[in-house]
């Protein structure tokens, strides 16, 4: 690292006490780049083993990489956090303006600690820290954005991240919410937040950064941002962006269909990327420093019912998982429908994926008879109809009821209760991403240190498998080999999308810049080395590796490779258990 | 007024239109802009820093994301108002447009930044001194978009 790189700035913000401090770490970054490499170091310093998620002690760690500010696409921020809903690990990342804005305010991680008294928010310009009095914005949906965007400076620079009232009501996945279309959204920090009291924070700044030979950063950026902006590998992105796998996903029987019991939908081209693009897309925005602007923004007009020619158009952001959680998942198939319900999972402040897994599970509990319209308080949820779905989410956030409270601890708390655990698509007690590709998805989905589809790509691995099939050992290498790569991505926090043209060898020539003196082989030592300390962490809060299974639901419906094999996958799994405890 | 018949002003919208003027940067579409910052990455770089600090073009959203952005770079005015407020006279009007900063006799006093009403000047905090655009035109050849134009006449 620069010497006078502000990287290694750490600020730490104490909630209860209304105090902030700054302490400079260069051995975290030195050691682990930045990032997830070093959020998992300082979650694991203030976050002791049986510390409860909703304690005041579980701290919300944010961090940023050496490239972020330098280079483009390195835009993403990590969060880490004890997570309420699977009671270990909590990490996930967001874009939109956050991690430029944490580099240019001049810190590499944020520790936030504590709880407030009184409901807050906090302000962060340059080296200042402002706790603001939110009582106010307490219980507003999104006009809390509005109300701080209008009363703070820092136009244009700055983030803003706040919760909805699904936060506030500490639903387990409720997410946080930055510049009204990026999220931290699995995992439940929206209810991290609001355990805390915590209604937003704001973070804005600006200034320049050191590189170690200007002539060479030049060049290499220019390189960069040429192939990011021209090439092929970046052109779905761009374009339609990732609603663009609807379509082939639908083809290969890979995107699920009404809680997987189906890989078919009548009329699922109705809500196609290339649907949505030609009849909604109303603007494309991109998270600051990336040239692909993938953010793909919707215009939704709609109706006054009890009076004639007004109109509201709301702007809704989509992608493939939005499509697959609100869309396939329950059967719906109009681009409009789906529109809708991402307005109020937006407007509550909830995760996407995690609402639209437990709105399906919930209508197959009802049709199996496993829950009825005492528990729903009436409502009758049936594949396709959006009105009850709509209202669903409104109850999970805001219902007193025995079985909406359960609700809002996911649905592996609710099938416990209730039953249909067959059919509760969730992998160590997280909901499933929208890829039934094959067995390597959902091992993915499982033993991925944070049970995201982004920790190792399962689904290109199992792309490959259609062509050649493979062994289970060449599967688990190709899992393990991937995730621990992507350890360095996220460090770095490139987003993963500029995955294939930051290639190791590339990794390598930016960090020299950042002034990171690191060859292949350390690099890889480090990506495994902290594949290592999640893991670590996870464990010691409870996660059990031992009993780890794969709902049985996979298994009965076929998926792009065809119908999933149990010995092939028990064999799997016992060789990732073996793999992952010899790092220990 | 002749010369500037052809340029346009919308404030609403945040466009700024501007043709066979003397700027050779003008912002020829900001419906088009995605926010994502790379021009004023890229005026940095122009000044010879990495980061955001020494770049004098403004990228704001118009009240929220949804709304698209206004994008703000220097005109180049023939009669500057940075200049005119300027106390110690530290802005020289340009021949063709546009202003140099003297750096030796600027006090920090922050007037010209002030004067312009395109917020089109930055400010380097370290050296207490504002950034004033050299009109090189690295921020249109960054933007992918096609936002910012570039006609060096």
């Amino acid at each position: 690292m620069i010497k006078d790189d502000p990287l290694k700035r750490v600020l730490y913000i104490d909630l209860t006490k209304k105090r902030f401090w700054i302490e400079e770490r260069p051995d975290l970054f030195t050691h682990y780049i930045g990032g997830c490499g070093v959020a998992i170091k300082l979650l694991d310093e203030n976050c002791s083993p049986d510390t409860h998620p909703f304690s005041s002690d579980n701290p919300i760690v944010f961090a940023v990489g050496p490239l972020t500010g330098l280079f483009p696409i390195a835009s993403k921020t990590v969060a880490m956090f004890k997570s309420p809903h699977t009671g270990n690990l909590g990490e996930s990342h967001a874009g939109g303006r956050s991690a430029i804005a944490i580099r240019m305010a001049g810190y590499g991680a944020i520790v936030i600690k504590g709880r407030s008294e009184r409901p807050c928010y906090i302000s962060i310009h340059d080296n200042k820290v402002f706790f603001r009095d939110a009582t106010t914005l307490w219980g507003l949906e999104e006009s809390a954005g509005k109300i701080i965007r209008n009363r703070e400076p820092g136009a244009g620079l700055r983030t803003i991240m706040r919760i909805g009232p699904a936060g506030e009501r500490l639903i387990s996945f409720a997410c946080v919410t930055l510049e009204t279309y990026r999220h931290f959204g699995r995992l439940g920090l929206g209810a991290i937040f609001g355990s805390k009291n915590l209604k937003a924070v704001l973070i804005t700044g600006k200034r320049d950064l050191p590189v170690t030979d200007f002539k060479e950063y030049k060049n290499l950026y220019l390189d960069l941002i040429r192939q990011l902006s021209e090439s092929e590998k970046m052109k779905k992105y761009h374009e339609l962006g990732t609603p663009a796998n609807v379509l082939p996903l639908s083809f290969s029987k890979g995107i699920p269909i009404k809680n997987l019991l189906d890989t078919e939908l009548r009329g699922i081209e109705n809500i196609s990327g290339e649907n949505f693009a030609q009849r909604y897309l109303a603007r494309r925005v991109a998270c600051a420093h990336c040239p692909v602007a993938c953010v793909h923004l919707a215009a939704l007009r709609k109706p006054y019912e009890d009076e004639a020619y007004f109109y509201r158009t709301v702007y809704l952001s989509y992608d493939y998982e939005l499509i697959y959680a609100l869309g396939s998942m329950l059967g719906i198939t109009e681009c409009e429908d789906v529109l809708k319900l991402i307005e109020i999972v937006e407007d509550m402040g909830v995760d996407a994926i995690s609402t639209g897994v437990t709105l399906a599970w919930i209508t197959e509990a009802f049709e199996k008879g496993i829950i009825n319209e005492k528990q729903t308080e009436g409502i009758i949820p049936q594949w396709g109809k959006v009105d009850s779905y709509i209202e669903l989410v409104r109850k999970i956030v805001y219902s007193e009821a025995e079985f909406f409270k359960d609700v809002a601890k996911g649905i592996d708390f609710v099938s416990s209760k209730y039953g249909g655990k067959d059919f509760a698509l969730t992998y160590g007690k997280n909901e499933m991403p929208g890829y039934h590709t094959g067995l390597a998805a959902h091992l993915g989905y499982l033993f991925g240190a944070r049970h995201s589809h982004l920790d190792s790509a399962g689904y290109a691995i199992d792309k490959e498998a259609m062509i050649k099939p493979v062994t289970a050992e060449q599967l688990v290498e190709k899992i393990l080999n991937e995730e621990q790569w992507r350890q360095i991505l996220s460090s770095l926090v490139i987003c993963f999308f500029g995955r294939e043209i930051y290639t190791p060898e590339i990794v390598l020539k930016c960090l020299k810049i950042a002034g990171f003196n690191l060859n292949e082989e350390e690099i890889l030592r480090i990506g495994k080395k902290i594949y290592a300390n999640k893991y670590s962490f996870k464990i010691n809060s409870g996660f059990d590796i031992e009993n780890l299974t794969l709902p049985k639901r996979v298994f009965e419906t076929p998926s792009s490779n065809g119908l999933l094999d149990k010995d092939f996958s028990d064999r799997a799994i016992t060789l990732l258990k073996e793999n992952i405890k010899s790092l220990l | 007024m002749k010369k500037y018949e052809n340029f346009f002003f919308h404030a609403q919208l945040g466009i700024i239109t501007c043709y066979n003027f003397i700027m050779p940067v003008f912002v020829k579409d900001s419906e088009k802009c995605v926010g994502c910052l790379i021009c004023m990455f890229a005026c940095s770089r122009a000044h010879q820093s990495a980061g955001l600090e020494s770049s004098c073009i403004k990228v704001r959203s118009q009240g929220g994301i949804s709304r698209g952005f206004s994008v703000f770079v220097c005109r180049g005015c023939e009669d500057p108002p940075c200049a005119r407020a300027c106390p110690e006279d530290a802005l020289i009007v340009r021949k063709g447009g546009g202003v140099l900063l003297k750096e030796e006799r600027c006090t920090g006093c922050g007037y010209c930044v002030k004067a312009c009403i395109l917020d089109a000047i930055g400010w380097k905090n370290e050296k207490n001194k504002p950034v004033i655009c050299i009109q090189c035109g690295e921020c249109a050849k960054s933007c992918h978009y096609k936002v910012l134009e570039f006609v060096r006449k």
